[in-house]
């Protein structure tokens, strides 16, 4: 057998490559999750699939149904990613140790998380990529991506979207137990895709409700996705407004409140 | 070994979870380049001691130092981390993360790892490398946590428990990466709760009961302590103590332990097993499974906590 030297000679590598090989390893273990792919790839592209060729439910706006469902099906693949998956993943490394054995290692804990945002972002990169084709290839025409303000926007909906929901995900992933986490993600998925513009138009709620609904990230996500990309405006203010004022809201409390072990 | 300051220097340090009290008080020195086996029954305070070494506990009062550095200050705790090595008690790994290639991460936060495949074939990971660490046998996850612990090539390393539940092949290999270390330099810290474990490995030990340290000393020390090498024989059941013990000399006790056996305790030394045996022969009783023993940690332990060790 070689003579393998452990004489001691530590040091942490370069910060730069400690984020690239977590973010890889991050992207890889939710790539590999069997049930993550169902609820990030499967669901949303059903949906668009099926709501734009079934006249379930009456569609607003000009356009075809595509039209109306794209923007909201992305919105979806925003919340089932950067919130959803990312609760359920994270709430099961906390309690499987991950994260405790993660912290006595070189890698700082705001390193961490910023390869966690870094392999939401790569995720929702591909989950964009691929609604888009489907939707285009059931004819969805999009609109404002011609102007450079339509397109800030767009990016700037799902940068905010995507801040707000990993605020909230790593809230409940970092307070309660993971089997909670579970339960409690998937029913708030559910209940924002029912609830949040994402495929019933919100305008079909009654007036009472529509005000608290209007008010939910997701609602402003699938609506301010919507004003640019269906109906040409330019920057939807009053969406981006909420979508920040969760966010900031959100992630100060994940930082305050989540529990590493 | 060269003369330095040592790798961890614990005194007084007490660790309370609400009303329950892990640690009462408890000092400990581990020079460096030494081995050190912390020794106790579960629930002895272990646990939670490495764990305020390694900066995820608080202590609630008493001093840490570990490298020189405070682990419980943030900003020396972050300088601290590059230069230890962790293997917690269980778990700490992504279920869904394959063996070599979670090993080959871990290499990748460090500046001057090891060989990745050197040391997974050392470890005998090299044939499951590709397997999620969920599929692991239990074994496989322990040696994939200690190649994790050693592969930055630390200081200082901390083990808790490193050879719970593993056959006696795998042990052995994490002996020998134990004794490696040491050869190299590293300085190794383990939890356990076997006593040969700590015997076969440990420079220094540490006997751990309700939080504080109540022997410490190299396992000679600890062994040969005052006296009270033992015999024990087996004989008929009953015979007349009273008599032996006026024969043996001052300061050694004799007692049937269970029915039909017997154990002397004192300086056991020829002279002694003559008169023993010569009573014996006057008293017409052939004293069979005749053995000399030297005190073990085991019975070291029980005497100290009135408890087995894996009570």
């Amino acid at each position: 057998m070689s003579t393998t030297s452990y004489a001691p000679q530590p040091g942490a590598a370069p910060l730069g490559r400690m984020l690239r090989a977590q973010t890889g390893l991050e992207t890889r273990m939710l790539l590999r999750n069997g049930e993550q792919l169902l609820l990030t790839v499967v669901i949303p592209s059903v949906l668009l699939v099926l709501f734009s060729a079934v006249d379930i439910v009456a569609t607003t706006g000009p356009g075809a149904r595509v039209d109306f469902l794209a923007p909201g099906l992305l919105a979806l693949a925003v919340l089932s990613t950067a919130f959803t998956g990312q609760a359920i993943a994270t709430g099961f490394e906390r309690r499987y140790g991950v994260l405790k054995r993660l912290g006595a290692s070189p890698l700082p804990r705001w390193a961490l998380m910023t390869a966690k945002t870094g392999s939401v972002l790569v995720t929702e990169v591909l989950q964009v990529a691929l609604l888009s084709v489907i939707a285009l290839l059931l004819g969805w025409h999009p609109h404002g991506l011609g102007t450079p303000s339509g397109a800030v926007a767009v990016l700037l909906l799902l940068l905010l979207g995507t801040a707000a929901f990993s605020g909230l995900g790593l809230l409940m992933a970092g307070t309660l137990r993971a089997e909670a986490t579970l339960a409690a993600a998937n029913l708030v998925f559910i209940l924002l895709l029912l609830a949040g513009g994402v495929i019933v138009p919100l305008s079909r709620f009654p007036g009472a409700v529509r005000p608290v609904l209007e008010a939910l990230p997701i609602s402003a996500l699938s609506d301010g996705l919507r004003s640019v990309l269906q109906q040409g405006a330019a920057m939807p203010w009053g969406d981006i407004g909420i979508l920040a004022a969760w966010a900031v809201v959100a992630l100060a409390a994940a930082a305050r409140f989540f529990r590493w072990e | 070994m060269q003369t330095s300051a040592p790798a961890v220097a614990i005194t007084g340090l007490v660790k309370r979870y609400g009303d329950r009290t892990a640690v009462d008080g408890l000092d400990l020195t581990v020079a460096t380049g030494s081995v050190t086996a912390v020794l106790g029954p579960n629930g002895a305070g272990k646990t939670t001691t490495i764990e305020t070494c390694e900066g995820y506990r608080r202590a609630d009062a008493g001093t840490v130092r570990v490298l020189g550095l405070d682990p419980g200050d943030p900003a020396q705790a972050a300088r601290l981390r590059p230069r230890i090595g962790v293997m917690l008690q269980s778990g700490g790994i992504y279920p869904g993360a394959r063996a070599l290639e979670m090993l080959r991460h871990t290499a990748k936060l460090h500046a001057h790892p090891l060989d990745v495949d050197e040391l997974a074939a050392r470890l005998g990971l090299d044939s499951c490398g590709r397997t999620a660490y969920r599929r692991l046998s239990g074994g496989q996850q322990q040696r994939l946590a200690l190649a994790m612990a050693v592969v930055g090539r630390p200081e200082l390393v901390f083990l808790d428990e490193p050879t719970a539940g593993l056959d006696p092949h795998a042990r052995q290999a994490t002996w020998d990466l134990v004794r490696n270390l040491r050869r190299d330099g590293v300085t190794v810290v383990l939890t356990t709760h076997h006593m040969d474990e700590a015997e076969q490995l440990a420079d220094r030990i540490a006997i751990v009961d309700g939080g504080r340290v109540i022997a410490e000393g190299t396992p000679e020390e600890l062994c040969r302590s005052d006296a009270a090498d033992t015999v024990r024989f087996r004989a008929r059941p009953g015979l007349d103590l009273g008599s032996l013990l006026k024969a043996l000399p001052d300061g050694t006790a004799v007692a049937e332990s269970t029915p039909g056996s017997y154990l002397v305790e004192g300086v056991v030394d020829p002279q002694l097993l003559a008169t023993l045996t010569s009573w014996c022969a006057q008293s017409g009783v052939m004293p069979e499974q005749l053995a000399v023993g030297r005190r073990t940690l085991e019975d070291v332990f029980l005497e100290l906590t009135g408890r087995d060790l894996r009570a």
